[in-house]
């Protein structure tokens, strides 16, 4: 399992395209949105909170496709099948090597954001590299779930947003909600929170055992 | 060469008339029998249709989880036939609760849509159903993607309390039934025990169209190989 996680992450330590290309996108994303709305509208901590989860489910998307895209083009994945390990640890590499690239992405993006949009610095903002974190962690478990289904399929790049938008629902109202509230400077640690750590669990557990069931030959 | 098995013959032959049956009763019922709702007047009549076809969304997605969890065990093509003819009976039925809710609610509620939790939660669980059966279109029908189906299949019901707990929090403003006079109970339970029936009787019509397209696959692939 690290083997396989220190490849993908050296791959990309050597390239840095996926990250690279990851980071502006999200920007770009911003600045979709930021044309899209009125100042007024840009200030408000509820559209800073949506923005930056939007962008994060975007270039998530991507991500979690260049995840299995490459070995599926030289054929490796059924290389990495044919070692004697329990398909559930390749799970836990992609999944532990996506949460690495979007952290760092979003390392850049959500400062950036705040500043781009001039939302207030504040101390609740400590909490937010773990509700960030939360949210990647559920993102990237159901993502390497369904892009191992997708990437095998025709029509790919679309089947996966099909299959994961939908099943992201709890995740994203859950995540913009704590990150509003923490925006705001309230309280965050509430409901909200407690149902972002359970899709967390929930999805943690259901990908490594459903994982097998995808990827066996 | 293994033909369908019709162990069930009778139920085939009678459950279309039950079906009939039914049916017109529960539209002699809404038409006819019913009275009135006080406040909401005529409108109110689609509510028969409407709550079943929800119901029957409802089941498909189960019948969708159990036979892909029975599939992923036991690896029976049956099982994924069922699940995959569930999930397009689920969708369409999915899609009679979303086209009848905004028929009741532009009367009623002034507008055609509103992101209450019950609407939100069917176009979901609508979308999900759509994921589930454009996979299958695209991904062909071979062994493997009926494991990636029945995994989707499963996921999606893992997420269904998710789901539901999360869009309740965030708001809501759903009809409850709180009283209901006799004859509506009456009216409701016949259209009900209708809409079970047709929705088993086309769930049945789909297993055995499926199985029989695949009796044809392999029966071609016979004659291939023997000319």
């Amino acid at each position: 399992m690290w083997a396989i996680l220190w490849k993908d992450l050296l791959l990309e330590l050597r390239t840095k395209e996926r990250v690279s290309s990851l980071l502006v996108l999200a920007l770009l994303i911003i600045l979709v949105f930021v044309f899209a709305l009125t100042p007024e509208q840009l200030h408000q901590p509820a559209f800073g909170s949506a923005l930056l989860w939007v962008a994060l489910v975007f270039a998530g998307m991507l991500s979690i496709q260049r995840a299995f895209i490459l070995e599926q083009e030289r054929n490796c994945f059924a290389g990495l099948l044919l070692c004697p390990i329990d398909p559930g640890q390749v799970f836990f590499a992609k999944f532990l090597s996506n949460v690495c690239f979007l952290a760092i992405v979003e390392a850049v993006v959500a400062p950036l954001t705040l500043a781009l949009l001039g939302l207030p610095f504040s101390v609740s903002l400590l909490g937010l590299p773990l509700v960030l974190l939360c949210g990647i962690v559920g993102f990237s478990a159901l993502g390497t779930l369904c892009a191992a289904i997708a990437v095998r399929t025709r029509a790919r790049e679309i089947i996966l947003p099909l299959m994961l938008l939908p099943l992201l629902v709890p995740l994203f109202i859950a995540a913009v909600n704590v990150t509003g509230a923490l925006l705001a400077g309230e309280v965050w640690t509430g409901t909200w929170f407690r149902i972002l750590i359970a899709f967390d669990v929930i999805f943690v557990v259901t990908g490594w055992l459903a994982f097998g069931f995808v990827v066996q030959e | 060469m293994k033909t369908v098995t019709t162990h069930s013959g009778l139920v085939d032959s009678f459950l279309p008339w039950l079906t009939c049956v039914a049916m017109l009763a529960a539209l002699a019922m809404v038409f006819l029998y019913v009275p009135n709702e006080r406040v909401q007047g005529e409108v109110q009549r689609i509510f028969y249709f409407h709550l079943p076809s929800a119901w029957m969304a409802f089941l498909g997605f189960f019948i969708v989880a159990g036979a892909s969890a029975a599939f992923l065990w036991q690896g029976k093509r049956s099982a994924d036939l069922l699940a995959r003819a569930a999930a397009e009976l689920g969708m369409v039925f999915c899609s009679l609760v979303l086209l009848t809710g905004p028929l009741w609610a532009r009367p009623i509620w002034g507008v055609w849509w509103t992101w209450d939790p019950r609407l939100t939660m069917t176009l979901v669980l609508w979308l999900i159903y759509a994921a589930y059966v454009l996979l299958r279109v695209f991904a062909g029908d071979t062994e493997t993607v009926a494991r990636y189906a029945a995994v989707l299949g499963i996921v999606g019901v893992i997420d269904i309390p998710l789901i539901y707990i999360s869009i309740r929090l965030w708001r809501g403003i759903h009809p409850k039934v709180e009283q209901m006079a006799p004859e509506m109970a009456w009216t409701l339970l016949v259209c009900t025990g209708a809409f079970v029936c047709v929705f088993t009787w086309l769930l049945r019509l789909r297993v055995r169209s499926l199985h029989l397209h695949d009796e044809i696959r392999a029966l071609r692939q016979h004659v291939v190989a023997a000319s």
